[in-house]
């Protein structure tokens, strides 16, 4: 069962079904989605499979496969997955399905047509399985640049107002990391090269001593590509504008899987490849982590619009992740890999709930709901479960994994855990903020049936006696107030956010499976950067860990 | 009594070809009847041309070039090894589809983008009456069979005075070619001029540098320059000298800060000429610099690195941000040639003395990588019209997608392909380049030209997002329907610019074995 290409199908088959979308006449558009939908969730079954075969106590790497791809520069086509990868790649089948149901009544902007829109978001998902599968360094910077593309595409063609801004400040950011990446991945290779074979192979890689000092230039170059990618604070200002003007199904993608490539870098390649000057950073960029967890969230409370809003609170999120990754202890960063799956759940279901709110009023500013639960329990129903899961309410399934964080990280790091720790009331806060003002209260703004043009919208109908103008005017206005009720979720609104939903719940209740999967595969990047692995490790591999780091 | 020297006719092939081809063009010229010496024309140049490759890889594949095969000809004059062949090799394949984008009569309405008769002043009562007229004009084929000659002579030289004697007859035929646009004619012509002027410089300051080689060495083959660099290590004569020779080379490569003639000449030109420049002349002043360097200069006894270092920082930067603020397309890919011209500049620089060079082989594939992403780019160019011919300034590039899904999908590969984004051919280019720089230690080059890409990233993609992301305008130009010629160029460099992205191998290996020169 283990010989089964999983990692290759879950690449190639997303690939040929772009291919196939791609190629569908224009106005064909139920077709396309169907395809899409059903790719997805072949993908997702593999994804299921791939877990089933996956043997947590067994090698690090599962489901290898190699072929030679350019041999003149030593690459291979080597794919594998760890116990982190095949949880993000589980995440990846779980929200493809779910981006594709979201936006199958999307109306596309202009003339352009839908079928281009799903065939991107099944080009992205080949790359992003790519990403996180390939056990090669320059493979996976193949998949991690190529990446940009398909979400620029998305961002560009489908999004909001300032589209085309959003969508060359993403590229444009995510290109520099990505080419200072590149000067690194090619110094690693001389490395490789001078002392013996040269190799982009992950094992071979981890397996080679490197000098001190190159360790940290060549990490500052892969730190800089992750840390834009996450993003951390101060590398974050393109995230609120992606994902506030991405389409809310490329949005979803965006903070759910794309940037989690970056936390993934950290744990993939900072850390055990370059585990000294993984240390000598590690107050840096632990400050900054934290920094980015407090500073995201003050301005994820000053935004007015929701989309903007969640995008600051996974700039927070990314906060808390990078913290657990950074004080090298299993326990946390245990929890910051489930926080990446848990993150990817949770704020892609308030991106999702956030965006069928946006359909109904059509506008992204907080001030122009109120009082939407009155009209839509259920819309506000999900809406509360998403809002509690970002804010890690015990019971879902943030809860688990930053706590596991924060556990992990006070022995270690006390005071940055002390100062994190505060980000979590202000978590509470501009969640249920934004939850109350669209939500509860008075009707009001586009949902009180009052157009924001009148100063007065939120007053019912004027005093009584007023002149006959007046009146007139609330006649006027109170002919939308019918036609904007807001209606419930459609049936296959539900359909989308019932497994997150579930999944939030359940992971929420018993994220048991999940840790079993990600504890091995961290502990070994644990011992490998020489921190303390924790007792979920055999004590043989403790011990040459130890001995590894004392050399 | 003077001896003729041996002369290795299967190794001369290749040039024979081309030049055999001009010559034939000329008579044609002058014989054939108007109506059928298009037709004639352009299959001598393409016999000319496609032969000239054919000869080029028969020869390649039955002798061994990279080891004991590689050898010396026509009296030392004309070097037969790999690298040479190879680059011969790329500038006919180049040069047939330069000649197909020649010979396009489908997209003016004039049937040619040249004009009918040059001599004829601009804007006079006969050149307005020849505007309409359907009469072909043929001389640019045999023009261009004579500039790729002289190219592939140009990377064969193995004395410095053939070298300068191939320059010339590279240039004088591309001087006039700039002057033959059938629209803007003052632009074309003006272009001719400035290209002229200082064009002649340059090859003064490369026969100055010549001289100056001569009067330190007292030879002007390479592999006797290199004897006494090697002996008598950096005289000021020789320094002087190599100096001027760089000038001369780096001014027909396009090399910022000898670049200034780059964009008006590229937007002067005629389409199709300036896609035949940007290929077929890079590729072949950066075979004449890799010889020069590599087998004239290239001892341990001291080094022209620094030089070389300087210039592509300069030229990266002054191609990547002056490109920045260009809004026409034309001016935009020359500054794109002149940054790809620094890029290249860092393969250059991975040299090594003692053994395998691999900045030679990694050049010589991001020479063929780029020539081929240039035509096809320059291809697209030629397409997009509106009533006063090509319709180049950026604004009216504006939702072409919409107009034309297709084509606005190729050209976009291109320019992914020039930003090098990966899974295209230019990333597998670039990263050939900046691997044998890094390996000869050039790593702060190697970030500044990844921070230059980044910047050039951003004007390609500006045209992507023009393309993609706007609305087009009502009055917008239209894009033509291609005859088999453009047609034929723009399938054959998108699929090599997607191939050699995805599954470069074979052509890695290829390059890497014929990267060897002989001394």
């Amino acid at each position: 069962m283990s010989d089964f290409p999983f990692l290759l199908l879950m690449i190639a088959v997303p690939a040929v079904g772009a291919a196939v979308v791609a190629a569908l006449p224009r106005g064909r558009d139920l077709l396309a989605k169907q395809i899409s939908l059903g790719v997805s969730l072949v993908v997702l079954l593999l994804a299921v499979l791939a877990t089933v075969a996956f043997d947590a106590g067994g090698d690090r790497f599962q489901l290898t496969s190699s072929v030679s791809w350019i041999e003149d520069f030593g690459v291979s086509f080597a794919l594998g997955v760890d116990g982190i990868a095949l949880v993000m790649l589980l995440l990846i089948g779980v929200l493809v399905p779910v981006v594709i149901g979201a936006s199958w009544d999307d109306e596309p902007v202009g003339t352009r047509s839908m079928t281009v829109f799903f065939a991107w978001i099944l080009l992205l998902e080949a790359l992003m399985v790519g990403v996180f599968a390939a056990t090669d360094v320059f493979l996976f910077y193949v998949f991690f640049e190529a990446m940009l593309v398909p979400m620029y595409f998305l961002i560009g063609s489908f999004g909001g107002p300032r589209r085309q801004y959003a969508a060359v400040k993403f590229f444009l950011y995510s290109l520099v990391g990505g080419l200072i990446m590149l000067a690194a991945v090619i110094g690693l290779y001389v490395v490789s090269a001078n002392q013996g074979e040269g190799s982009f192979a992950f094992e071979v890689l981890n397996a080679i001593d490197i000098d001190p000092d190159v360790q940290k230039l060549l990490f500052l170059g892969f730190f800089v590509a992750f840390a834009i990618k996450a993003p951390l604070v101060p590398f974050h200002t393109w995230l609120p504008d992606a994902g506030a003007e991405a389409p809310v199904g490329g949005a979803v993608l965006l903070v759910g899987v794309l940037d989690k490539v970056g936390t993934f870098g950290f744990l993939r390649y900072c850390l055990p490849l370059f585990p000294d000057a993984s240390r000598d950073f590690a107050p840096y960029v632990l400050a900054l982590a934290v920094a980015g967890v407090l500073y995201a969230a003050l301005l994820a409370m000053g935004q007015s619009d929701m989309k903007r809003l969640v995008s600051y609170t996974s700039v927070a999120h990314f906060g808390f992740i990078a913290l657990g990754i950074f004080v090298f202890t299993t326990e946390a960063a245990t929890g910051a890999v489930l926080y990446m799956v848990n993150h990817g759940l949770a704020t892609g279901l308030l991106f999702l709930v956030v965006g069928m709110l946006i359909a109904r009023g059509g506008s992204r500013r907080i001030s122009d709901y109120g009082g939407v639960a009155a009209q839509a329990p259920v819309l506000a129903g999900v809406f509360l479960v998403a809002g509690l899961a970002s804010l890690a309410l015990p019971g879902t399934n943030s809860f688990v994994s930053e706590f596991l964080v924060l556990v992990g990280s006070y022995p270690s790091r006390p005071v940055f855990t002390i100062v994190a720790t505060v980000g979590i009331i202000l978590a509470a806060l501009y969640v249920l903020l934004m939850y109350q003002r669209t939500m509860h209260g008075p009707a009001r703004g586009l949902m009180g049936g009052h157009d924001l043009a009148t100063p007065d919208g939120g007053e019912p109908a004027g005093p009584a006696g007023d002149t006959g103008g007046a009146t007139a005017t609330a006649t006027v206005t109170a002919a939308p107030a019918t036609a904007r009720r807001v209606p419930d979720l459609s049936r296959r609104e539900i359909a989308v956010a019932s497994p997150l939903v579930a999944l939030i719940i359940v992971l929420g209740v018993y994220p048991q499976p999940l840790i079993d999967l990600i504890e091995p595969a961290v502990a070994a990047t644990i011992s490998d950067v020489g921190g303390d692995p924790g007792g979920a490790e055999p004590q043989a591999d403790t011990d040459a860990a130890r001995t590894e780091a004392g050399n | 009594m003077i001896e003729a020297p041996d002369l290795d006719y299967a190794a001369l092939a290749p040039l024979l070809f081309l030049f055999g081809a001009a010559c034939i063009g000329v008579l044609v010229e002058a014989f054939a009847r108007r109506e059928v010496r298009h037709p004639v024309q352009l299959a001598v140049a393409l016999v000319g041309t496609v032969g000239g490759f054919l000869s080029a890889i028969l020869l390649a594949s039955t002798r061994e070039l990279s080891g004991d095969g590689a050898d010396v000809t026509a009296g030392d004059a004309l070097a037969v090894d790999g690298a040479g062949i190879f680059l011969q090799a790329t500038i006919a394949g180049l040069g047939a589809l330069s000649i197909l984008l020649f010979a396009e009569r489908a997209l003016d309405p004039a049937r040619s983008s040249f004009v009918a008769a040059a001599a004829v002043p601009a804007g006079s009562p006969r050149d307005r009456e020849l505007l309409t007229s359907e009469r072909v004009q043929t001389e640019v084929y045999p023009l261009a069979t004579f500039a790729l000659g002289g190219m592939m002579l140009f990377v064969a030289a193995n004395d410095l005075l053939v070298m300068f004697v191939a320059l010339e007859v590279l240039s004088l035929p591309l001087y006039l070619m700039c002057g033959l646009a059938r629209r803007r004619r003052l632009l074309s012509q003006e272009a001719a001029v400035k290209y002229f002027l200082l064009g002649a410089f340059a090859s003064a300051f490369f026969l100055y540098g010549l001289a100056l080689v001569y009067g330190a060495t007292g030879s002007v083959r390479l592999s006797a320059v290199q004897e006494a660099v090697t002996d008598g290590g950096g005289d000021t004569l020789l320094v002087l000298g190599l100096a001027l020779l760089i000038v001369g080379l780096m001014f027909k490569a396009s090399v910022a800060p000898f670049h200034t003639w780059t964009p008006d000449v590229y937007q002067g030109a005629p389409t199709p000429v300036t896609a035949f420049m940007a290929a077929c002349t890079k590729v072949a002043a950066f075979g004449a610099i890799l010889r020069l360097l590599y087998v004239g200069f290239g001892t341990d006894e001291w080094t022209w690195r620094p030089l070389i270092y300087g210039i592509a920082i300069v030229s990266m930067i002054v191609g990547a941000v002056l490109g920045l603020t260009q809004t026409d397309l034309k001016r935009m890919l020359a500054y794109s040639s002149i940054a790809h011209a620094g890029f290249l500049l860092t393969g250059v620089l991975g040299f090594d003395a003692t053994g395998d060079s691999p900045g030679l082989s990694a050049t010589m594939f991001y020479l063929l990588v780029y020539g081929l992403t240039t035509i096809g780019a320059f291809a697209v160019l030629t397409m997009i019209r509106d009533g006063d011919g090509e319709a180049t300034h950026l604004s009216s590039w504006a939702g072409l997608a919409q107009r034309s899904p297709v084509i606005a999908a190729v050209m976009t590969l291109f320019l992914l392909a020039l930003a090098g984004i990966p899974l295209t051919s230019g990333f597998t280019g670039k990263f050939a380049v900046f691997r044998a720089a890094i390996d000869d230690g050039a790593w702060p080059l190697v970030v500044v030209a990844l921070l230059t890409s980044a910047v050039a990233a951003f004007f390609y993609l500006r045209v992507v997002v023009l393309m993609y992301f706007s609305e087009p305008a009502p009055d917008g130009p239209t894009v033509g329907v291609p005859g088999l010629p453009t047609t034929i160029v723009l399938a054959v460099t998108a699929a090599a610019t997607l191939v050699l992205g995805v599954v470069p191998g074979s052509v890695l290996d290829l390059a890497g074995q014929a990267a060897n020169l002989v001394g």
